[in-house]
Formats: structure tokens, C-alpha cells, sequence
């Protein structure tokens, strides 16, 4: 059973703030959810093999030829803070 | 040009009365503004109505024609608001992209804006595709046409209501695990999702990118098939995009002769609405009157298909909304005193609580100690999901269930029951799963709102679905009559807070 524990450090991991509230929503909601998705350990899944996707390709490649890249400006024009012609971020902490 | 009804007229019409000259671009756009002016304050389909752009646009289609002519010049479409748009903000409807301004055209988008398609604006959606009645938008709640209390369904709500609204003539939706066929459904219109890889998914902006596909929205199965025609194709920038066996073909079909059609038990087994059974179970008796036969077949592992598709969908989620740190574009938090503090309160901000569970569902699954119990199984179950269907097309020629347990339900009873609101998908998520083709297509009312009927082929039989479900389609007879009223009027009326106001729109796009 999932915890507020867990919760605290699965937002940590996943680098997303919950209020104290959230956290305590979020518990109850995400123990209903997980343990619904438990079913799923009724089937006996050893011998079967995974699916990441459902096509028969793999390995795609295309030729490797150079085309023009986004300009710099374009770029940097949804940046929130730019400096130097760089994204600006607060310090590393 | 006498008066268009915006309500029936379908992509095949409206493209005749401009080929007659009965009708100019510019006509046939205004009378799609004309309808968004008079009902979109009731409806709230659009975070984005483009109408400059577009009026100057179809006004360039009827002056150019020459140069533009072609099969789709100036019909106008309603584009979801998760394909990027160049010079068009594309929002998600998360306010974590409340001012996107992309510098780029989704592939799909991109075609039909070659095609001289007229973009009427982007629609509303769950937030970043993630429910199943447009209640997770960020900005605003669509209502369904039909009945104003009730939702349009999710997540492409916003294209299917504003089609089923004749706030457009068709639209483009994405589909993840139902987000096109069960909005098509409650709206009663048609909506497909192709193949997974039919269409490309370039500038799709990713939920899980397993699963994603683009589709059609339309009011017919002859303008899906005409709309997907446009869009499918292999993509140098989308790897997993594959070139279609076959051309789409324009469907022609009224009678099903021959055509065996799968009804799976477990479908049926539990939670189907008794009126959407009724009118599932009448299209089946048209199946045969059509010359098809229908058979009962069985997809055993359909019960483990949603907890399985709520690992996956989850995890490929938790990864792709990553990239939404507050560092290249959209919303960032203030005054951070440091970088992960900065990321922590950009994604507490600006994701909604869906998104948020979502995310932490994922992040769960994927984290050490729990991989292989969860993520590692899920994949597992979903090749068992694949295998179901694979034996079961060896009986049959296509695979037929109601598109949603119920028609469309009412504004906010859903809301604070994540899981009931997971159930809206049933039906529709196992071909997510499997990767395959499937459509929706009104086939009656129970209680005075639409019931979708869901047909799914094997992998590339889109010609398959959309020649069966065009003389179904026919056979049924379906009068689109949405009244544009509200049931509870009086009570809690229908005007959501509306968010649009704080999205430009931009002056770039055509």
C-alpha cells in the first residue's frame, strides 16, 4: 500500500511541488488506482514476452545528410529567461 | 449563395458547391465564424478561433484557384490544440503552455495546409490529451452540442464538438486510448483512429508515444476517408510513421455481403448502458440484414487491458512531460532560489491534478524496485492484448462493440472519481494497446443523446473499416439534431469560466 512517504518522494523523483493538501489527495487516489492496475498480477506473464510497441520495424535510419537547423533566435524565443544568447536558469543549487 | 446549414453539411457537399461555384471559400469560412459567433459562448469548443487568418485565407484559396486547386482548397477544419502550429499558440490546454508560440508545423497539420485546407482555430482538449470529457482543460470545459450539461467526452472534446456544433466541417483529433471514437460518439459524429504509425506523429505534442495516433473528426464516414487520405504517409522526422500497403480509398460500399463480423463477449459482459446496448444490438441485426454475419468471439484479456494501459500510458507520460521545466518555453515559476526548486514549482504550477497523477503514476511504475511489477508486466499484458486480437482476426473480418459503456454524462459527476472516469474508455483502449485501426460512428439515441458503434480491423484494413462502416452508415440513417439547450438549465448552468481570453492567437499559421 502506498504511503504519504512515497508519494513525498515519488514527487521528488518526478521533480513536481504538491501542497500538503495535494500530497493527501494524491495518496488516497493513487492507492484506489494501483490497486485496481494489481489485477494485472493474476496472470501468470514469465514465458510471454514484452510489447515497447506495436510495429515490425526496428533500427529506422536515414540517409545522414545536413539541413539547416532552427536559427538561435527561434530557438530561444519561448525561453522564459535568455542571456548570452542562452537559456537563463537559477543556480545549480 | 442561399444560407448553409452548418449543422449537416458535410466535407463531399461543401466541396461540390465550391467546385459549382454555388459557393466561395470565403463564403463557406464565414458561415463556419458566422455559427463559432452565434453558439460558442455556449459550447467553449475552441481555445483558439483563428478568424482573421482564416478569412484571409479562403479569401487567397477563391483568389488563386488556380494555383490551389485541389481536393480538400478551402474547407475549413478545426485543428486539437496538441499539434504544434507555427505563428498559432498551441497550448495543450495546460496552463504550462498558456503562451507556447511554436516554430514549427506538425507533419499532418502541415499536409493540409498544403492541401489549402482553412484552419479555423485550435480546440479545446483534457490537458495534454489526458481524460475523457474535456474537465482537465486548464482553461475552460466543453459542452456537448446535444445537451449543454452533459460533456462532449474526451480528450479531443473540442474538435468533436465544435464538428458536432457546425462550429466546423470536420476536424483533426488524436487518439491515445479512445480521445478520438468516444468524443465522436457522445457528439454523434464519426471519428477514426488509424494504425499506429499510419499517421505521423511529428509535432503531435507527445502524451505516450506508443499509442498516440492522429484522426479524422468528421460528419461522414466518406469525409473521414477523404480527411485521412490527406494525412497518412511514412515522415522522415517520425520513425515509427510507415508507409500505408494501400492508397485510402474513397468508400463506396452498401452492402456487407460476406463480411464477418466479431462481437467479443467480454465487451458486453459488464457496465454497457441497456439503451446503448439497444442500439448496439440493432446495428448488429443491420450487420446481417446487410449480408454480413455476426459471430461471438471472445478477447479474453480484455478485463487486464485498462490496468495495463494505466501503467503504460502513465510511464511513456511521466516521460515525455519531462521536458516541461520552465527552462526552453512556457510557464516558470518566480523568485526560485535554485534550479530543481525552479523545476518543482514550475511543474506544481502549471500542471493540473490529472496531469499530476498521471506523472506520479508514472514516475511510480518506473522507479527502481517497482519496474518489473508494474511497467515490465504491463508490456506483458499488452502482448497478451495483441495475441487476443491476432487469434480473433483469424475468425473474422473486423471486431464490433459499442464505442463507450454509456452516451454522454453529465458536467462534473465524474470529476472527483478518477477511476469511474478511467472506465469512460473500455471499449477503446485494448486497440490502443494492440496498435489497431478502429472507428466510431453514430448509430442512434438513447435518451435523446448519440451512441457510437465501433468497428476495429487488423493492422492497415482502414479500407476494410471504412467500406463496412459506410453502408452501416447508410443503413442507419442517423439525423444529426443537436439542440444546442441546456437539461439543467436553471440549475448549474452551463457557462464554464472561460480561459481563453489569456491565449493570443497570434498572427502567424497560414
Amino acid at each position: 500500500m502506498i504511503g504519504e512517504d512515497d508519494v513525498r518522494y515519488v514527487a521528488r523523483l518526478a521533480r513536481l511541488h504538491l501542497e500538503q493538501g495535494e500530497m493527501q489527495r494524491m495518496t488516497g487516489e493513487l492507492g484506489k488506482i494501483l490497486a485496481h492496475i494489481d489485477k494485472m498480477s493474476e496472470l501468470d506473464t514469465d514465458a510471454v514476452p514484452p510489447t515497447a510497441h506495436v510495429l515490425d520495424v526496428v533500427d529506422v535510419t536515414r540517409p545522414d545528410r545536413v539541413e539547416e537547423g532552427l536559427p538561435r533566435a527561434e530557438a530561444l524565443r519561448n525561453a522564459p529567461a535568455v542571456t548570452d544568447d542562452s537559456f537563463r536558469v537559477p543556480r545549480m543549487g | 449563395m442561399g444560407s448553409l446549414d452548418t449543422l449537416r453539411l458535410t466535407a463531399r457537399e461543401a466541396k461540390k458547391l465550391l467546385v459549382d461555384g454555388a459557393v466561395s471559400a470565403a463564403e463557406l469560412t464565414k458561415a463556419y465564424l458566422d455559427q463559432i459567433a452565434a453558439v460558442e459562448d455556449r459550447v467553449h469548443a475552441y481555445i483558439v478561433v483563428t478568424a482573421d487568418n482564416a478569412a484571409k485565407y479562403s479569401t487567397k484559396v477563391d483568389r488563386e484557384m488556380q494555383a490551389m486547386r485541389g481536393p480538400l482548397a478551402g474547407l475549413p477544419i478545426a485543428v486539437k490544440d496538441n499539434m504544434v502550429t507555427e505563428g498559432v499558440t498551441t497550448t495543450c490546454a495546460s496552463r504550462i503552455l498558456h503562451n507556447y508560440m511554436p516554430v514549427y508545423t506538425a507533419t499532418a497539420v502541415r499536409q493540409l495546409w498544403d492541401d489549402h485546407v482553412v484552419m479555423l482555430g485550435k480546440t479545446n482538449l483534457d490537458e495534454f490529451a489526458m481524460g475523457s470529457s474535456t474537465e482537465n482543460s486548464g482553461f475552460q470545459t466543453t459542452r456537448n452540442p446535444w445537451d449543454l450539461a452533459t460533456v462532449p467526452g474526451g480528450s479531443s472534446g473540442g474538435s468533436a464538438a465544435a464538428v458536432a456544433a457546425g462550429e466546423a466541417l470536420w476536424g483533426l483529433g488524436s487518439d491515445t486510448g479512445g480521445s478520438i471514437r468516444q468524443p465522436a460518439a457522445l457528439c454523434g459524429i464519426v471519428g477514426m483512429k488509424p494504425t499506429y504509425g499510419a499517421v505521423s506523429r511529428y509535432g503531435l505534442v507527445a502524451f505516450a508515444s506508443s499509442l498516440d495516433q492522429i484522426g479524422p473528426l468528421t460528419r461522414s464516414v466518406y469525409d473521414c476517408a477523404l480527411l485521412l487520405q490527406h494525412i497518412v504517409g511514412k515522415d522522415p522526422r517520425d520513425a515509427t510513421s510507415v508507409a500505408l500497403p494501400a492508397p485510402i480509398e474513397l468508400p463506396t460500399a452498401a452492402r456487407l455481403d460476406g463480411l464477418r463480423v466479431g462481437i467479443p463477449r467480454e465487451y458486453l459482459a459488464a457496465g454497457i448502458e441497456p439503451g446503448v446496448r439497444a442500439r448496439f444490438d440493432e446495428t448488429a441485426a443491420r450487420v446481417e440484414e446487410l449480408g454480413g454475419r455476426c459471430l461471438e468471439v471472445s478477447l479474453p484479456h480484455t478485463e487486464y487491458a485498462l490496468p495495463a494501459y494505466y501503467i503504460i500510458a502513465p510511464a511513456e507520460a511521466s516521460a515525455n512531460l519531462a521536458r516541461f521545466d520552465g527552462v526552453r518555453y512556457g510557464h516558470r515559476a518566480a523568485d526560485a532560489e535554485d534550479l530543481i526548486t525552479m523545476y518543482e514549482r514550475t511543474r506544481g504550477e502549471g500542471f493540473g491534478p490529472e496531469v499530476k497523477r498521471r506523472i506520479m503514476i508514472g514516475t511510480y511504475a518506473l522507479s527502481a524496485g517497482y519496474y518489473d511489477a508494474y511497467y515490465g508486466r504491463a508490456q506483458r499484458v499488452r502482448t497478451l492484448v495483441r495475441r487476443d486480437f491476432e487469434a480473433v482476426f483469424e475468425e473474422v473480418d473486423l471486431v464490433a462493440s459499442p464505442t463507450s459503456p454509456t452516451v454522454a454524462f453529465k458536467v462534473g459527476s465524474r470529476t472527483d472519481d478518477p477511476l469511474a472516469m478511467y472506465m469512460s474508455d473500455i471499449c477503446t483502449i485494448p486497440v490502443n494497446l494492440a496498435g489497431l485501426p478502429a472507428i466510431s460512428i453514430p448509430c442512434g439515441l438513447s435518451d435523446g443523446l448519440p451512441v457510437g458503434f465501433q468497428l476495429i480491423g487488423p493492422a492497415f484494413s482502414e479500407n476494410r473499416i471504412l467500406s463496412a462502416a459506410h453502408a452501416l452508415e447508410a443503413a442507419i440513417g442517423f439525423e444529426p439534431a443537436p439542440s444546442l439547450r441546456d437539461s439543467s438549465a436553471g440549475a448549474a448552468g452551463a457557462g464554464a469560466p472561460d480561459g481563453a481570453a489569456s491565449v493570443s492567437a497570434g498572427e502567424g499559421g497560414q
